[in-house]
């Protein structure tokens, strides 16, 4: 069954036609890479998904509800986290705190005036919060303050803030941009650990080929704003179609 | 970790009661023991305090505040005009006539965020101001300033037979009765209006401690950090600012309230864009974010206010007599542009020094020297240790 389903979607930035007639099922349950040149729509299309960009034309359908014209938070709580490029946390405060955040907002939906509450006693919070930096290997470093963590402890960090909402799908946006290879690693065994463990959808976009065949159960190639091909990963690496969009056309 | 936390809490609620209630006692040697001044740390400790849940918590600068101040303070003389000199029914229609003139602007001017809120506040505020000059003279009395009549109905006092203006009062308990005391020559003043301020402050600052332990607090120091983040987590932060502002509206209601408690008097000036400057300016000179350094800088200022202003020449002649004429005359001449009228020059100075040097206020600027007083007694500890180990070498 397809969790994520997108169709005939369009979007121009004037004359520049980011994407074009995009079709594109995500399955439930597996992790599905969305691989492609630099400029060819992968970012533009991920934006569509939560409500940053609205698309000219198309559906997008999540769960069988279409995402179009929902604001930011409202897709989000219907079940739909992301990971961005360049990691966004709260790095004025804590690791811990960073945690708490999504967990309330997970509890207590968008809003809610709780300011009599006491966060200490919130204990369930508490527990999530700490299983959650578990899971990621950073309950060590929680009573740090998030902007000074390495680059690959926020982006870490960052994916225990999408994890503690236990989102159905979650949207990767190159999850290991200027990584070193043991942190690449490290994050695709984590990657693969969650899936294992907690059978989150991922909608991945990579540029690391190693990244993608280790994880992708699907993988879609986009090129100058449409789907070229769609398939498993094996028919992927030797796909005519595919070599001549990197390689710029085999003679 | 959190008993430690709650016992500091429970440490600085009760350090924060003595310190306001000894406050006649504590502040007549620096000379600002008399009711009025008194009076005015509480108030403008309340307005800071509250103007802090809105910027320090949020990130969002309102430069607009002092319009819900006038609007509080116009409510409440209009209560004592009408109902009863009692404070209690006048502070209660200040806050919520505050509460709901601010939720109106907030819900205009949140729809932008940075420069853009502040100019829309600034120019709400400076709306207000006008309109009670001009317009909405038969609320506000325009330039005279609304003030008690002879002839008010009062509807719940007994009538007025004394041929003078009745004083507010706390169930009988008149604001501006004092009790003087004198020991050593110096002259203790204990006031009920101070007192009843006082108390407020103190509500006011337990009530502004439990909004930045709760998870609605938590929320608002995300938004300072990292609004995008928390939209892609979820949460909506419209309400979220919305009730920030009105929450910092009413506290500046209440404020305002009480500023016609110990002065039945409101005019529009008190709505004007410097009185919104000069509470931001309190709460980023004591701290913005912390708990304690808006009711401290809104102290610096006030006293600074009311008693640098006070210096004039011939003090500064007096304070400096023991030295050689040529001397006393130079150094007078110079001091002279700091004090008096000059008391802005100072104030400014201050206020330069403390957002170069401590970004973080004068608590800041405070906690470095506990640290760096501890660091000292730290590091002589070792060092008597050092000679005892030297012998063994």
């Amino acid at each position: 069954m397809s969790i994520l389903e997108v169709q005939n979607v369009n979007k121009s930035f004037g004359g520049l036609k980011a994407l074009q007639n995009v079709n594109l099922s995500v399955e439930e349950g597996t992790i599905h890479a969305i691989i492609g040149p630099n400029g060819a729509g992968k970012s533009t299309l991920l934006n569509c998904f939560i409500g940053k960009l609205i698309p000219d034309t198309g559906t997008v359908n999540f769960n069988g509800q279409s995402l179009l014209g929902m604001k930011a938070h409202e897709i989000n709580q219907t079940g739909v986290s992301r990971v961005f490029q360049t990691p966004e946390i709260f790095s004025d405060l804590t690791v811990y705190e960073n945690v708490m955040i999504p967990c309330f907002a997970k509890r207590d939906g968008s809003f809610c005036l709780n300011a009599l509450n006491r966060v200490k006693s919130e204990a369930e919070i508490h527990d999530k919060a700490e299983h959650m930096m578990e899971d990621v290997n950073m309950a060590d470093k929680k009573d740090m303050v998030a902007s000074s963590l390495s680059r690959g402890d926020k982006r870490r960090l960052e994916m225990a803030m999408c994890l503690a909402q236990d989102p159905q799908l979650l949207l990767l946006d190159e999850p290991t941009a200027g990584m070193a290879r043991a942190d690449t690693n490290n994050t695709i065994d984590l990657l693969a650990e969650i899936q294992n463990k907690r059978h989150i959808t991922m909608a991945v976009i990579e540029h690391d080929m190693h990244v993608v065949f280790s994880l992708a159960q699907k993988i879609s190639v986009l090129a100058q704003g449409t789907v070229i091909v769609e398939d498993l990963p094996e028919n992927i690496k030797g796909h005519p179609k595919v070599q001549e969009a990197y390689l710029g056309g085999a003679h | 970790m959190f008993d430690k936390f709650q016992n500091n809490d429970r440490m600085l609620m009760l350090f924060f009661i003595f310190l306001v209630l000894a406050g006649p006692i504590l502040l007549a040697p620096f000379g600002a023991g008399y009711p009025d001044l008194l009076q005015r740390f509480c108030i403008f400790g309340i307005f800071a305090i509250g103007f802090n849940i809105l910027f320090g918590l949020t990130g969002y600068l309102s430069f607009g505040h002092a319009a819900f101040l006038g609007v509080g303070s116009y409510s409440a003389v209009w209560m004592f005009k009408l109902l009863t000199m009692n404070v209690i029914p006048a502070l209660i229609l200040a806050v919520i006539i505050a509460g709901l003139f601010s939720l109106l602007i907030g819900f205009i001017s949140l729809r932008r965020s940075g420069i853009y809120f502040s100019i829309l506040t600034l120019a709400f505020a400076q709306m207000s101001f006008s309109l009670a000059y001009s317009v909405l003279t038969p609320i506000t009395n325009g330039e005279t300033g609304l003030q008690l009549t002879l002839d008010d109905p009062r509807i719940l006092d007994a009538a007025n037979t004394s041929g003078s203006l009745p004083s507010t009062n706390f169930f009988g308990l008149t604001m501006n009765s004092t009790a003087k005391f004198e020991f050593f020559g110096m002259v203790f003043q204990f006031n009920v209006g101070f007192y009843f301020c006082a108390v407020m402050l103190i509500l006011a600052f337990y009530l502004a401690m439990r909004i930045f332990r709760s998870p609605f607090g938590l929320m608002l120091k995300a938004i300072k950090t990292n609004q995008n983040r928390l939209n892609y987590t979820g949460v909506n932060t419209r309400p979220y600012t919305l009730a920030a502002f009105v929450i910092s509206g009413m506290y500046a209601g209440l404020a305002g309230g009480l500023m016609a408690c110990t002065d039945p008097l409101a005019g529009a000036e008190r709505m004007q864009w410097t009185a919104s400057g000069e509470v931001v300016l309190m709460t980023i000179l004591g701290g913005s974010g912390t708990l304690l350094g808006p009711v401290l800088g809104a102290g610096f200022i006030k006293y600074f206010e009311n008693i640098f202003s006070k210096i004039n020449e011939n003090v500064l002649h007096g304070w400096f007599s023991f030295l050689p004429d040529g001397l006393e005359d130079l150094i007078v001449w110079v001091l002279h542009f700091f004090v008096g009228k000059g008391w802005h020059l100072t104030l400014g100075l201050l206020f330069m020094m403390v957002v170069i040097f401590l970004p973080g206020g004068l608590l800041q600027g405070a906690s470095h020297i506990i640290d760096w007083i501890r660091g000292k007694k730290q590091s002589s500890s070792t060092q008597i240790s050092n000679p005892n180990s030297m012998p063994a070498e």
